[in-house]
């Protein structure tokens, strides 16, 4: 039974809160809706219903069961781990407060793993293609080396401001699940398959897909920085190819979900203009 | 002979940083981590980075200062070579994060600003906006990404370290570890194992770090031989917000701009604290400390909050403990324009508005000035000589520690921003000597050898998955071992406290053996993993509390209330000489008994033998801290007169002026 929560969690009786977790237990199995009823307590975020439903490890019908896997680290809302659909929407779980979440559903809260990304086991999913996406636009200052050549380049505190928000990005992949064009790529070991082969096959995938809203801002950032912007034509190149900008439907569901507030579509449109004039003077240039 | 091959364990500062600049010297190098590395604990540091510039420079700062502050601010618990070496490579390492595209908040003509941190009086801190951890993590994360692509550097992301491979001789030859996806074993060779795993607040439960800083892979190695240094010091900051998950921190801030600290004078008093009357509010700091009032030093603040909650038992809550900081006084438009970013994230996380209700602090576990003890050549210049495959190297040959998890430089306390340079610094200083150490000419490891170590694995974790009928919940007895270290392990240190601490560790641990796994499936286990990971937080427990038990004096964030030297009491000038010349001479004697490293060995009994480290003190004499100390002015006339008294003498230089001689 839910109680209406004050601001201090004042006393009540013994309380808890349903919980539905779409389980899998890996990948190519089926998944299944497990309920789990968790102790209320106070300034309660799903990371914390999370360990209580592994230290309890029974269902709510008292079966032991395997507890519930997810991905979390800083709890800070600052290491992009622990991304999952709450109630249906994509978002940290750190940041997710369980006394926010009943207000707006008393019945209890629903927990899944993120569509987008194959799932690993029940709430973790596999986000190497995000990373790879990093790769594919060269997210990176291509310095020399790492030894001393004095400070980098001068830096307006207008530029500043502008390339901090993109700096951001914490690789959660919240604007990947939200938007319509990035489709899910699942590359399953075939019999017979090396390591090394499945690798390959998963990487030439990768590399067709939607890059993603997340690998456009950083493209934009790193082509804007004086030095990063000395391979902006490599970018391009990897932003105009297979799976590049043109992709982006311009649904902006990425920068309404973002839980950093980037302004990725800001982002898309500024690379869209540097794309099309890529374009002509790669075709002047011929 | 083959390329050298090194494992670096942990993608965190000083991970990536070491990664870095070993594939640039030509080093393959396999990059291990629980965690995807950007999301390493690094991302959470906030307020920036030290570094002497051009502009503290200009008003009379230098290098030496730098080291001054640090070892000064640190109860010169360190090796100084090491810490001089940090502080001459800081405007470097700051102009190479500068360089790698980090977003250093600027000043109007475009030059890095800098801000003001504890400890020093010089603006030292470069910072990027309230993230500077985050940005300077993702700027190393990128070049890792590079050299990836390049095929220098080979990821392995969700793995676990489970233990180092040790030859006969002594020497590291790589490590045992395991997928936590597929949960396969896996042994890697390796010419060098370099461990950046960070801290071990996860050892006290709840603290303001990541959920990967166990510290267990530091206590696998530290279990197969490695010594650990200084244990027992932990920094634990004044103001955290308690959450049912973890601490996270309230900027001091708060405090600077008017915040006022208090508890109800009725213990747990359930009344919403907007409407206790200001006659039954009990502003302790202001009342005991009437000069500095909620603004006193880190470290009394911490132990005045800590205490009226567990000894006064005047905590706010009765099941978890806190204190109002209250900011509902000054206006909200005041509040917004200085403390806007700080007081959005309490909201976001308490779900509660600071500006118009109280907040709930605590002080909370924050960083390990300890850690795995590691070596270091002295240059001729009293640094660290570059290139030597003795620095950062533990006390097992080929097996190197850097960043949180080393004990080099921090001493008893760590200055603020002073620990995103140290990870920065040992990871990209220790690189050529690891070189040299791993390109050396040895004949290669038996296959036999790894196999053993491999089977060893296997075994432990079939044991502990086929563990049946012992009933005890693995994250029930990580609670109770988070509250007990909390408890006695923090703050305030008392031998009556800690003797009996100690035992009931060892019964935790027992407890621990009778672990029953509610998964004990083969497919990315998360209960095993943790399972694992918690009985290795037993013997790096023990040899906190064995630490600090053995320590009897107060050192840096060591405080023992029993051997607390007061101030000057007497009023009448012979009467404060006099104690002056006392306390000098107490201190003497202190400093000749435990200005001393705490060297924890595992033995085989399980318990931690511990033995004591001189420590080289030979570029700034130590001195007494006295901050805020009554009669301290006195205390430091007495004790300048004795160091000028030693010099005349012909003793060795006792004293040397800070600013002198700070380049090498």
């Amino acid at each position: 039974m839910i109680m209406k929560t004050d601001d201090h969690g004042g006393p009540t009786a013994a309380r808890t809160i349903p919980v539905r977790v779409l389980r899998q237990d890996a990948p190519g199995q089926e998944s299944y809706w497990e309920r789990h009823d968790v102790p209320w307590e106070p300034n309660m975020n799903v990371i914390s219903v999370l360990q209580k439903v592994a230290a309890i490890a029974r269902s709510q019908d008292g079966r032991p069961v395997a507890p519930v896997a997810w991905d979390c680290n800083c709890l800070e809302e600052v290491c992009g781990s622990c991304t999952m659909l709450i109630n249906g929407r994509t978002r940290m779980a750190c940041s997710a407060l369980v006394d926010r979440l009943l207000e707006e559903h008393p019945d209890g809260i629903e927990l899944r793993p993120m569509s987008k990304f194959p799932v690993v086991r029940d709430l973790v999913v596999d986000r190497r293609r995000l990373f790879h996406s990093l790769q594919r636009v060269k997210a990176w200052v291509p310095v020399d080396d790492s030894f001393d050549h004095g400070p980098g380049p001068r830096i307006s505190p207008e530029e500043q401001e502008e390339a901090y928000p993109l700096a951001e990005c914490m690789s959660c992949g919240c604007c990947l699940e939200a938007c319509p064009q990035f489709t899910r790529i699942e590359t399953p070991k075939r019999d017979g398959e090396t390591d090394e082969q499945l690798a390959a096959r998963r990487t030439a995938a990768f590399d067709q897909g939607f890059i993603g809203a997340h690998a456009v801002s950083q493209a934009v950032l790193f082509n804007k920085h004086p030095t990063g912007k000395m391979i902006a034509d490599e970018r391009m190149a990897a932003l105009t190819g297979p799976g590049g900008i043109q992709m982006c439907g311009n649904a902006q569901n990425c920068v309404a979900v973002c839980p950093k507030h980037i302004p990725l579509t800001r982002s898309i449109a500024r690379a869209g203009r540097s794309a099309t004039l890529w374009a002509l003077k790669k075709l002047f240039d011929r | 002979m083959a390329q050298p091959r090194v494992l670096v364990v942990g993608g965190g500062l000083a991970g990536l940083a070491a990664s870095m600049r070993l594939a640039e010297l030509g080093v393959d190098v396999d990059l291990m981590s629980l965690v995807p590395v950007k999301r390493s604990h690094s991302v959470c540091a906030q307020g920036g980075i030290n570094s002497v510039n051009a502009l503290t420079r200009q008003q009379g700062d230098n290098e030496w200062k730098h080291l001054d502050d640090t070892v000064y601010g640190g109860d010169f618990l360190q090796h100084q070579p090491p810490v001089k070496e940090m502080a001459d490579w800081g405007p470097r390492i700051i102009d190479l994060m500068d360089r790698l595209g980090v977003p250093f908040n600027r000043t109007p003509e475009g030059f890095r600003d800098q801000r003001r941190f504890g400890g020093t009086l010089y603006k030292r801190t470069a910072f990027a906006g309230a993230t500077t951890g985050q940005q300077l993590l993702y700027a190393l994360d990128e070049q890792v990404r590079r050299f990836e692509v390049e095929g220098k550097i080979r990821k392995y992301e969700f793995w676990d370290f489970l233990s180092p491979v040790i030859d006969d001789s002594g020497r590291c030859r790589g490590a045992v570890c395991q997928d936590m996806v597929s949960m396969q074993f896996r042994s890697f060779a390796a010419d060098a194992v370099i461990l950046a795993t960070g801290g071990c607040g996860l050892v006290y439960g709840r603290s303001t770090m990541s959920m990967v800083c166990t510290g267990s892979a530091v206590s696998r190695v530290y279990q197969a031989g490695a010594a650990y240094g200084n244990g027992e010091f932990i920094q634990v900051h004044p103001t955290a917000i308690p959450g049912a998950d973890k601490l996270r921190l309230m900027s001091e801030s708060a405090r600077g701009e008017g915040g006022r600290v208090w508890v109800p004078r009725t213990p747990q008093d359930t009344r919403d604290p907007r409407t206790i009357p200001e006659a039954e509010r009990f502003y302790f700091l202001e009342e005991r400390y009437p000069k500095y009032m909620n603004l006193v030093p880190r470290d009394i603040a911490t132990r005045e909050i800590f205490d009226i909650c567990t000894t006064d038992g005047l905590s706010v809550e009765k099941d978890r403990l806190c204190v109002y900081l209250d900011l509902t006084h000054i206006p909200k438009e005041t509040l917004d324009r200085k403390l806007g970013g700080i007081l959005d994230i309490y909201e976001k996380f308490q779900g509660v508005d600071p500006r118009t209700a109280p907040m709930k602090i605590f002080p909370a576990v924050h960083y390990s000035m300890g850690g795995l003890w590691v070596d270091y050549e002295r240059s001729p210049t009293g640094g660290m000589l570059e290139g030597s495959p003795r620095n950062q190297q533990t006390s097992v040959p080929g097996l190197y520690a850097i960043g949180e998890c080393d004990y080099q430089y921090h001493g008893a306390n760590r200055l603020g921003a002073n620990s995103l340079l140290s990870c920065i610094f040992s990871g990209l200083f220790c690189a050529a000597g690891v070189q040299a150490s791993a390109g050396a000419k040895r004949a290669p490891a038996a296959e036999s050898l790894y196999a053993a170590a491999l089977r060893r694995e296997e075994e432990r974790h079939e044991a502990l998955i086929q563990r049946r009928g012992g009933g005890e919940n693995p994250y029930g007895i990580h609670h109770e071992l988070g509250d007990l270290m909390t408890r006695v392990a923090t703050v305030v240190r008392r031998n009556d406290q800690l003797a009996p601490a100690y035992d009931e560790v060892c019964a935790l641990e027992e407890r621990w053996r009778r672990c029953s796994l509610s998964d004990t499936g083969n497919w990315t286990n998360q209960n095993v993993v943790f399972t694992k990971s918690l009985g290795d937080m037993f013997p790096l427990a023990k040899l906190i509390i064995k630490g600090a038990l053995l320590r009897d004096e107060c050192r840096g964030a060591h405080y023992k209330p029993d051997f607390e030297m007061p101030g000057i009491a007497a009023t009448d000038p012979e009467g404060k000489r006099r104690e002056a010349e006392e306390w000098c001479d107490r201190f003497e004697a202190n400093t000749n008994k435990w200005l001393k490293s705490t060297i924890a060995n595992h033995g085989a009994d399980g318990h931690p033998q511990i033995t004591y480290e001189d420590i080289d003190t030979s570029l700034i004499p130590p001195r007494p801290r006295l901050y805020g100390l009554v009669g301290g002015e006195v205390i430091e006339e007495v004790w300048r007169e004795r160091l000028r008294a030693r010099e005349v003498n012909g003793g060795q230089a006792a004293t040397r002026e800070v600013g002198v001689g700070a380049q090498s």
